[in-house]
């Protein structure tokens, strides 16, 4: 080809080309899979908010496993009897509540200013589950989760995910290994909101003492431990007087 | 006629040993050292490395009499980043809990220094058949090793492979714990990858003297 690539002017036509042709490849795939991947996102926050409840489909011991997508929604509706938004001191009803990004409502409450704070109720067996989603930070970025509790606040389930924790290290917070060891733990300790602790050397590897609020830490993983206890510390304080209210009943 | 002729075929076989991309080019040591604690993100990681490698360099072969020289190595990063991107949109779309999986290893895929190396050694320079065999061939070098250490670092680290416990179960003592063996707790930290990686060069070299360095 008889291009002088070395000009100045091809370079910068080049580059705009360039820029152009990925920009709109990339623009155009994500319009035509956004509607795809926000519904992947809808079931998912419904597979996680059903799996802390103890809505899912483990079997024995060994990996987590969800409701199918394809049947996750009317599981939800099923399930869970309630959806309500904690704003201000009032609580309303909102069946969309599940969607609620927690990320913004943390930025917003930093910035002093209302948040709406999302809790599902949900019903099993005659039980009433109060669930409450979770935000916090991991070693390297986010992690999250949602956390079913009874009326005086025992742990009934718990799910934790990421968005990138270390392989084999921090990343197994999504084990059910881990996950399970929060069952049946107490938030409270005596009138206190301690949240749970993932400690290191408890000499309770089993996680047989319940009351301690402390479960066994992952190895390899101090920081990211050190993330979720306090996870689980703020998210329950901000919905403290929503359980006052629960627990006084 | 053979399908891949001699030159053809030691393009892919070298990398997977006597040209190998980590233990003797020592690039991509960086992912090498992060991911390999377990041996299903090694796995996936180089299924992710052959992907973007192989068909990074087939599209920049193509282009390589058009890209001009003095911005080559950004047009290479635009490339690497549009797929990897490409393939995280689409299984976010149509295979979601792969994604989360790999979601993890998309940017360290970008920052693979293989990458950016095959690009500049040899996609810029030949066709697009030659090229692509070049990136299979390097990133099967690169995923060999991956596997290997993770291989140890999650069998003697956790005692598992692929999370399964294959050596008994550490809390209850059963297996190989009942005779008193613990895990070692050292293989899950990222310098044990450097050691394993060490280990895995001496083997080499010692094997095949050709390969030691003058000085």
């Amino acid at each position: 080809m008889a291009l002088n690539t070395e000009k100045n002017m091809y370079t910068v036509v080049f580059a705009c080309i360039m820029v152009i042709v990925v920009g709109s490849l990339l623009a155009y795939l994500a319009m035509g899979l956004k509607p795809r991947i926000e519904e992947n996102e809808r079931f998912e926050k419904q597979q996680n908010i059903l799996y802390a409840m103890g809505v899912n489909e483990n079997e024995g011991e060994g990996s987590v496993n969800f409701i199918p997508t394809t049947e996750v929604e009317s599981v939800f509706t099923q399930f869970i009897t309630e959806q309500l938004v904690i704003s201000g001191g009032e609580i309303t009803k909102d069946d969309e509540a599940y969607l609620i990004d927690m990320k913004k409502q943390l930025d917003a409450l930093k910035r002093g200013n209302p948040a709406r704070l999302p809790v599902f109720i949900g019903e099993k067996d005659g039980k009433k589950y109060h669930i409450i989603p979770m935000y916090g930070k991991g070693l390297w970025d986010a992690i999250w989760g949602f956390v079913a509790l009874d009326d005086q606040l025992i742990v009934q389930g718990i799910y934790f995910d990421h968005k990138q924790e270390t392989p084999g290290l921090g990343a197994n917070i999504k084990m059910r290994y881990f996950m399970d060891d929060f069952i049946g733990e107490q938030i409270l300790d005596g009138e206190r909101y301690v949240g749970i602790a993932v400690v290191k050397g408890n000499n309770d590897p089993l996680n047989n003492i319940k009351d301690d609020n402390e479960v066994d830490a992952l190895a390899g993983a101090t920081i990211t431990g050190n993330g979720v206890s306090a996870m689980i510390r703020e998210s329950v304080n901000l919905y403290r007087n929503y359980f006052e209210s629960i627990r006084s009943n | 006629m053979a399908l891949l002729s001699k030159k053809d075929t030691n393009l892919i076989l070298d990398p997977l040993a006597d040209n190998n991309p980590i233990t003797i080019q020592v690039l991509g040591i960086c992912s090498a050292l992060a991911i390999t604690a377990e041996l299903k993100a090694s796995v996936v990681m180089a299924l992710s490395v052959i992907f973007v490698l192989g068909v990074g360099n087939v599209v920049i072969s193509f282009m390589r009499n058009m890209i001009p020289n003095k911005i080559r190595i950004i047009v290479q990063l635009i490339v690497v980043a549009t797929l990897v991107i490409i393939v995280d949109q689409v299984l976010k779309a149509f295979a979601y809990e792969l994604s989360k999986t790999l979601s993890v290893f998309v940017g360290l895929i970008i920052t693979n220094c293989i990458i950016m190396g095959r690009f500049e050694a040899f996609a810029l320079g030949n066709g697009p058949w030659k090229a692509f065999l070049d990136g299979i061939g390097n990133a099967l070098g690169y995923g060999v090793i991956l596997i290997i250490v993770g291989f140890f670092r999650e069998l003697l680290g956790s005692g598992t492979l692929f999370g399964f416990k294959v050596l008994g179960d550490p809390v209850t003592k059963t297996g190989l714990y009942a005779t008193g063996y613990e895990n070692n707790g050292f293989m899950i930290i990222p310098p044990a990858a450097l050691i394993v990686v060490g280990i895995i060069i001496w083997l080499q070299r010692s094997k095949n003297r050709a390969l030691i360095e003058e000085n």
